[in-house]
């Protein structure tokens, strides 16, 4: 059988349809169990892949002396929130929670706006050196913040805007990539729209803000999203930042309790878990949409 | 016939207006200006700022740049052990964290995306560790690998073994780190693959099992061949990534024991603020960005090269 029809190729692959396939059934049936042993393993992990986090859990619900038994043990023996109530009393965290809220709101606004406007002008104006400004904004994507910390805190130093909430955001709002994801959109949509608008009159700033941003609500979540998050996670530069303890984010103040004195096991898994749980809730919440937001970044 | 004769000038002009208005010199300052003034404080100028303090011994605690010292920085740091110990830790990270961080995602998502079932159990036992701060991270696996109460060690005495003294042992702390960012850091590059798994067609896979190929033949040589380049994307991404590394190990290990895991970021941070040798820590700096530099190069060498074989 040189060549075969699409038909008898499909009646082939049926298995059991024909005498000549009891090998392929055979087969069948082995892949079946292969790929069946294959998922219970990645199941298998995805629960090894929860245990950090069931442990944390377990451990904070329990009193300090609870958390030295040995060896380690899942019971509880008497379920206890004072190790969340002692977090509260020990540290600034309510602070820390307005702290890291203002400022990764105030960031992610300030991104999406310069951001989206940068990527408009690229996409859809002419002018002079474009080419180079694009190509200039581009290579920012491969300046790492992380290596530029100590002329960054000069740079506030000589401001003397250190311990300032304008020290914690500014810096972290130029983000090249973003201005990408814009120009990429604005790219793919078109451009009649703002033609019939500038018919009209309307001026550069109408043909942005009322033409193309409402069509950029895509662009703008995506953008939201992994700016949230990422501001709100960033740990070396407000820890530098911030050299009082009611100006930490949470975790740069979460840094702070990471060494404690004397036994706070469960003072400090209290804490981790109270240090999660915004971004927690935020992702189950929407957990598709920051999935697919930091999916479509690719940043990291 | 006419009304269109009359037209065509009529759209001409308005074009060159249309025109006229997209060239006009205030809207294109409007629009980029903010963002440029964002990017030259915060981006390019400390950047410049960097590259002229690494030819002074600027102190942290001195107002202005300090006495020039021309090459004298870079000389000291190339002959500088520290340095090079720390900055052989971060490559050591990133060639041990990279092989799993990129292999085993690829395993979770090609099975997960053939599941089809209850993917949001599968998004949050492994995506949900990623958006967790990394001070967060470092309190959980602190606890975790506590010699005496920890869960780890717990379980390994529960086997029979005795554990490695996971964060106290020169040799193992580096591994031990390798560990926590495997779990953090996975659900990452697992979503980057699902994202790329959903881009291939589906009549692409009914066409290969009407072929009679298998699922392991469909995946060996259909899935990963068409994942290429999401798997050069996350390759990559994940290299820039380990470069970067400090957060967890400052956090859980601060370089020790005796600056046995200290990374590249943290000798900077240690040179710039607890020694106050900005100047020296400037050019540390600047050595580790050209790495990343480099590695970013050939990535874009790379794409090119598989977009033109593709």
């Amino acid at each position: 059988m040189a060549i075969s029809t699409p038909w008898q190729r499909s009646a082939q692959a049926k298995p059991g349809s024909a005498a000549q396939s009891a090998p392929r059934a055979a087969k069948d049936w082995r892949a079946n169990l292969f790929g069946r042993a294959v998922t219970g393993v990645v199941i298998a992990l995805a629960l090894v892949w929860l245990i950090p986090i069931a442990w944390t859990l377990d451990t904070s619900f329990k009193s300090e002396n609870a958390t030295i038994i040995i060896p380690a043990t899942w019971a509880i023996p008497k379920l206890t929130f004072s190790a969340y109530g002692a977090v509260f009393s020990a540290t600034d965290l309510g602070r820390w929670y307005i702290n890291s809220a203002f400022v990764a709101i105030l960031v992610t606004l300030l991104t999406v706006v310069t951001a989206s406007m940068a990527g408009y002008a690229l996409s859809r104006r002419r002018f002079r050196g474009k080419a180079f400004f694009y190509a200039a904004i581009l290579a920012g994507i491969m300046i790492p913040p992380q290596a530029l910390i100590v002329p960054l805190f000069r740079e506030f130093q000589t401001a003397h805007l250190i311990n300032t909430y304008w020290a914690l955001a500014l810096p972290q709002v130029p983000a090249p990539i973003a201005v990408f994801i814009f120009k990429k959109f604005f790219d793919g949509i078109p451009i009649s729209l703002e033609q019939a608008a500038e018919v009209d009159g309307a001026g550069w700033w109408t043909a942005y803000r009322r033409i193309a941003l409402p069509l950029a609500r895509p662009a703008i979540a995506a953008v939201s999203i992994f700016t949230f998050v990422w501001t709100w996670n960033n740990f070396l530069w407000p820890f530098l930042a911030a050299t009082s303890q009611t100006m930490m984010t949470i975790p740069a103040g979460i840094g702070t309790v990471v060494s404690g004195v004397g036994i706070v096991n469960a003072l400090q898994m209290a804490s981790a878990v109270l240090g999660a749980l915004p971004l927690v809730f935020v992702f189950l919440l929407a957990q598709r949409q920051i999935v697919e937001g930091v999916a479509g970044t690719g940043l990291k | 016939m006419t009304a269109t004769a009359i037209s065509v000038p009529k759209t001409a002009a308005r074009e060159a207006k249309r025109e006229r208005r997209r060239r006009g010199g205030w809207g294109n300052a409007g629009l980029l200006g903010p963002f440029l003034v964002f990017y030259l404080l915060f981006l390019v100028g400390p950047l410049i700022y960097d590259i002229v303090m690494s030819f002074f011994n600027t102190s942290l605690v001195l107002p202005g740049l300090g006495s020039f010292a021309g090459l004298a920085n870079y000389r000291e740091l190339f002959s500088d052990s520290r340095f090079w110990q720390a900055m052989w830790h971060t490559i050591l990270f990133t060639l041990v964290s990279t092989p799993p961080l990129v292999i085993i995602p690829l395993f979770f998502a090609i099975v997960v995306n053939r599941i089809r079932h209850a993917q949001w159990f599968f998004r949050l036992a492994f995506f949900l560790p990623y958006i967790l701060p990394s001070a967060v991270i470092a309190l959980i696996w602190t606890w975790l690998y506590e010699p005496g109460y920890g869960l780890i060690s717990g379980f390994f005495s529960l086997l029979g073994f005795g554990a490695p003294g996971w964060l106290s042992s020169p040799n193992v702390a580096l591994y031990s780190i390798v560990i926590v960012t495997v779990w953090w850091t996975i659900g990452f590059n697992f979503v980057l693959y699902l994202a790329g798994l959903q881009d291939i067609p589906r009549d692409l896979y009914e066409a290969s099992a009407l072929d009679g190929a298998g699922r392991w033949k469909q995946t060996w040589r259909l899935t990963i061949p068409m994942l290429g380049r999401t798997i050069t994307l996350v390759t990559v991404l994940q290299i820039i990534a380990s470069l970067k590394i400090f957060d967890q190990v400052y956090l859980i290990t601060a370089g020790g024991p005796n600056y046995a895991s200290r990374t590249a970021i943290e000798f900077i941070y240690d040179t710039g603020f607890t020694s106050e040798r900005v100047g020296y820590a400037a050019a540390a700096s600047l050595v580790l960005f050209v790495v990343i530099l480099l590695v970013s190069f050939a990535w874009l060498a790379l794409v090119r090269k598989q977009e033109r074989g593709v």
